[in-house]
């Protein structure tokens, strides 16, 4: 089996995968990193939504060995310690959950959204951009609210940064 | 200010509720900041279990089930050689290797095999299972058996088994008055048929169960279960061993809808079989769309009905039969046909009726719980007649259903079961002005007759949903609180956590009768060695039924610290009161937990039980008369959409809600179930199609195919009110109503909508009689059947 590298949440990480082994896989059941869902296995539902050298992309149709080298962030590499992101935060404030299945794949996508759309988005663009990712519990009312919210927070986070 | 149930002081626990002084503690509501879901933080940090997260024990086995290619036929061939053969695989099971029970019936019908013996009943039956060392090596493994088969006829839609009738269990019928001659003598009459869908219950995390085997014959299941007693019961039966050697835990489920309060039991069964067998942790989780083939779904039905009314539309007599396609197996098919019959009333009173039911075996997977439990079926049937009748009188289908509901003097059910908060007018009145409806109603009009092909259409129904498992016995719950020598708060209880913020209104219903801080409370995962004889979180009754247990719970632990202060303090019982600030004792405040490390150490215990039994009801299926449902909860909705009459494509536009969740227990909660339950209603009346073909093989078994609602069907403007000051004489838990359910049901309103606008290319002179799922194709369908009328301007 071919040792794989990648950086994951800022730490370099190694491992050996077949080659079909599966990204979500890799971060699950090598990384231990089990935030990252998995819902319907054919990239659908969007629970398995990571980044990938800072673009949201679906781990459980990703192979392990495409990563090589790669920058991968996961849903527990967005919140410092135990201050959550700002969109982590807008979900939990805005009860943008139930079950909590979907959450990470959501929050992912959402951050992702921000990074491509900026922090002022419409609902429509929201929930254009949400399509990819589905919730089986909330009607995605809060999630929509939650997502808007967290887009706005993070502009004060970038500010700060800066 | 917490409204005090009016009947209070009737019971143990309301008792008590009065010696502990709660009730001159006030309660702040309004104004109070929305408290997160108790799991939020963990959900977004991605950091809360689910099974398939748990760590898995060396030397754990995986589990992948081998599944039948044929609806109906004799096994004349199992040849598992090259399975066994495979790279990875340790052990294979068939039938012949379990040691108990080789069925997992839920209502004890004996007709539901864990792993098929000799005969297939459906296509994608579990035949065998194979236990590798990598899930994947299970999965190769099982594509190399070789079964053959003899096949027998096939019955696959209710069509089809409809003549024969064979059927899963006893039909019922529920009969009021004799409806025979009012339908004979009739000024008006009409009749017909509608057919409505299932619904795949698309659960986020799939089904799933981990079974660790002890000591002896001990084992411990983690299941992805509504209903762990159940699970227990079953492992139990298919291991030949008692109860007190299973334990069933589950700490969470990513959603379950219905489809985990039985079909869960296959999946623990096996995973204990395979644990018990090889002495290793066994674990299996279905591939997605093999989730989609095993398990049972949304009852579709076809339901007919023949009704007598008045020239104004008021109904004089009403006979329905409801047929549904149950399946291979009873499961909860009687309950589920029981309650479509228990709603085909919806709101509305029957002069003479005559109801029955008729749940059809036929050769597809076992139709199973989902959320609203055959009620949403059954009021379809109550809401297509109200249709009916508005086009036969030629009326606003609303003032045919508020001609129709239940009213002073009018307020007998079908089931002899007399409604006694009729809240269905006030709140029909209220969201009728709230939501502008006439005006709009009228706007539409005016739009559709210059508008060529996009139309728009409009419709108000009100919900009323019986609150209750009909079978009586399941309306029990117990408890187990802890109270620590730190202040902390263990709560076990009997109902699980699906998303639904049951454990977040458990927290608030010990928060208030302890009056401790909520991150003082921990709900622990249920457990069946903590917690025994559980019901299933279902029937919207988690919160009615474990709130009560749990506050019982609280409440003798409350009793023993005043008996204790009073004691070592010298008080007497008034002087002491539990505050957010602390335990007032006379002149003196002292902690929440100063006062347990001090209770603790003079002794007193410091852990209660806690128990519920809902007052009031009882049922007689036989007779067909009772008092099933403890209470009803309340609704009505609004639904705007437009549809192309060229294409059959439709969007909705705007939904008005106004929904009765008595006195909130936890707004957000139930503002989220609300929406929520509304969305995934509006899936299984739009959208959401499963089709099975001539084979009984089920063609959408994957969201590729089966469409549930995204983020982008929901309606831009969702406007959704808690409906304020109704009536509530039952004495329900700090005065709140059950809500898991009831909001699917307003969907209805999306479905009569679509119906309106189809109506409009015959100038409304024509009932569009939408079947469900009310498709592209469907209303397409419904367009040009109504433009060939004729009627059309």
């Amino acid at each position: 089996m071919p040792m794989i590298h990648m950086t994951v949440n800022g730490k370099a990480v190694k491992g050996h995968a077949e080659p079909r082994t599966l990204l979500v896989e890799f971060i699950r059941d090598t990384l231990r990193l089990t935030g990252t869902h998995v819902g319907c296995d054919t990239s659908q539902c969007g629970a398995c939504v990571v980044h990938v050298d800072g673009h949201a992309i679906k781990s459980c149709t990703t192979l392990a060995v495409a990563c090589e080298g790669a920058h991968v962030t996961t849903i527990e590499g967005l919140a410092h310690g135990t201050d959550l992101h700002p969109m982590q935060e807008a979900f939990r404030e805005h009860h943008g959950l139930q079950c909590g299945y979907c959450t990470p794949g959501m929050i992912m996508s959402a951050v992702d959204m921000v990074n491509r759309k900026g922090h002022e988005l419409s609902e429509h663009t929201i929930r254009e951009e949400l399509e990819g990712n589905i919730c089986r519990c909330t009607g995605y009312h809060n999630i929509v609210k939650a997502v808007a919210a967290g887009a706005k927070a993070m502009q004060g986070m970038a500010k700060a940064a800066e | 200010m917490v409204a005090v149930p009016e009947r209070c002081g009737r019971s143990g626990p309301i008792n008590l509720r009065e010696a502990c002084g709660l009730l001159e503690m006030p309660w702040p509501q309004a104004g109070r900041p929305a408290v997160p879901h108790e799991s939020a933080a963990r959900h977004v940090a991605g950091s809360a279990l689910y099974i398939d997260d748990m760590p898995e024990p060396a030397g754990t086995l995986h589990i992948a089930l081998g599944l039948s290619s044929e609806a109906h036929a004799d096994i004349t061939g199992l040849d598992l050689e090259a399975v066994r053969q495979a790279a990875g695989v340790v052990a294979v099971f068939t039938a012949d290797d379990i040691p108990g029970v080789n069925d997992i019936s839920a209502t004890h019908s004996h007709d539901e095999p864990l792993l098929a013996q000799g005969r297939v009943s459906y296509h994608g039956q579990p035949v065998f299972a194979v236990a590798a060392t990598s899930r994947l090596a299970a999965r190769r493994a099982v594509a190399k058996a070789r079964i053959s088969y003899a096949a027998l006829p096939a019955i696959i839609d209710i069509a089809a088994a409809q003549p024969g009738g064979v059927m899963v269990c006893a039909p019922m019928v529920l009969q009021r008055g004799d409806p025979a001659p009012g339908l004979a003598a009739a000024t008006m009459r009409l009749g017909g048929e509608m057919r409505c869908g299932g619904q795949e219950h698309f659960y986020l995390e799939g089904q799933i169960a981990l079974a660790l085997p002890g000591e002896a014959d001990e084992i411990i299941i983690h299941s992805s279960t509504q209903h762990p007693s159940e699970v227990q019961a079953m492992v139990a039966a298919v291991l030949g061993v008692a109860r007190h050697a299973v334990i069933v835990e589950v700490r969470r489920m990513g959603g379950a809808f219905g489809g985990k309060e039985t079909q869960g039991n296959l999946f623990a069964s096996i995973a204990a079989l395979v644990a018990r067998a090889t002495g290793r942790p066994a674990k299996i989780r279905p591939d997605r769309d093999d989730d989609f083939i095993i398990t049972g779904k949304r009852h579709d039905f076809l339901l007919s009905y023949d009704a007598a009314f008045t020239e104004d539309g008021r109904i004089e007599a009403v006979a329905m039969q409801l047929a549904a396609r149950c399946g291979f197996s009873a499961d909860l098919s009687g309950p589920v046909t029981d309650r479509a019959l228990f709603h085909a009333d919806n709101a509305y009173f029957y002069p003479a009726v005559r109801l029955t039911s008729q749940p059809l075996r036929t050769n597809t997977p076992s139709n199973t719980a989902f959320r609203g439990f055959g009620g949403p079926q059954g009021m379809l049937a109550a809401e297509r007649l109200m249709e009916e009748i508005a086009y036969a009188t030629g009326q606003d289908p609303l003032d045919v259903r508020k001609a129709n509901l239940y009213a002073p003097g009018r307020n007998v059910t079908p089931y002899h079961q007399t409604v006694s908060d009729l809240n269905g007018l006030a709140l029909v009145e209220q969201l009728e002005a709230s939501s502008d409806y006439r005006a709009r109603r009228a706007a539409i009009r005016a739009f559709n007759a210059k508008s060529p092909v996009i139309r728009h259409g409009i419709a108000l129904t009100p919900v009323k949903f019986g609150i209750s498992f009909t079978a009586t016995a399941f309306n029990q719950a117990g408890a187990l609180v802890h109270i620590y020598t730190d202040g902390s708060v263990q709560v076990n209880h009997g109902g699980t956590e699906m998303g639904q913020g049951l454990h977040s209104k458990i927290i608030e219903v010990v928060a208030r009768t302890l009056q401790v801080p909520q991150e003082a409370i921990r709900i622990s995962a249920t457990n069946t060695g903590k917690v025994p004889n559980t019901s299933a979180t279902a029937a919207s009754s988690g919160a009615d039924l474990n709130g009560k247990a749990a506050e019982a719970a609280a409440l003798t632990l409350k009793t023993r610290l005043i008996d204790f202060a009073c004691r070592h303090y010298h008080l007497k019982p008034e002087q002491v009161r539990f505050t957010r600030e602390g335990v007032v004792l006379g002149t003196s405040v002292l902690s929440f937990a100063r006062l347990a490390q001090a209770a603790y150490g003079a002794r007193v215990q410091l852990s209660a039980t806690g128990f519920y039994a809902t007052p009031d009801i009882h049922w007689d299926r036989a007779s067909g008369k009772g008092q099933p449902f403890y209470y009803f909860a309340w609704g009505a909705a609004v639904s705007e959409v437009a549809i192309d009459t060229l294409t059959g494509e439709y969007r909705l536009l705007r939904v008005d809600i106004l929904h009765d969740v008595g006195q909130s227990l936890h707004e957000a909660v139930d503002r989220g179930q609300i929406e929520g339950g509304f969305i995934q209603g509006m899936g299984w009346l739009t959208t959401e199609e499963l089709v099975f073909d001539a084979k009984g093989r089920l063609a959408t078994h994957a969201p590729s195919t089966y469409k549930i609602p995204a983020c982008r069907d929901t309606p831009p403007d969702f406007r959704v009110a808690l409906a304020q000051g109704l009536a509530h004489g039952a004495a329900t838990i700090y005065g709140s109503k059950a809500v898991g359910e009831p909001p699917l049901m307003l969907a209805i309103s999306v479905l009569h909508a679509l119906g309106d606008a189809v109506a409009s290319v015959a100038d409304y002179r024509s009932c569009p009689r939408l079947d469900a799922p009310a498709t592209p194709e469907r209303v397409l369908a419904a367009v040009r059947r109504l433009k060939d009328s004729g009627l059309g301007p």
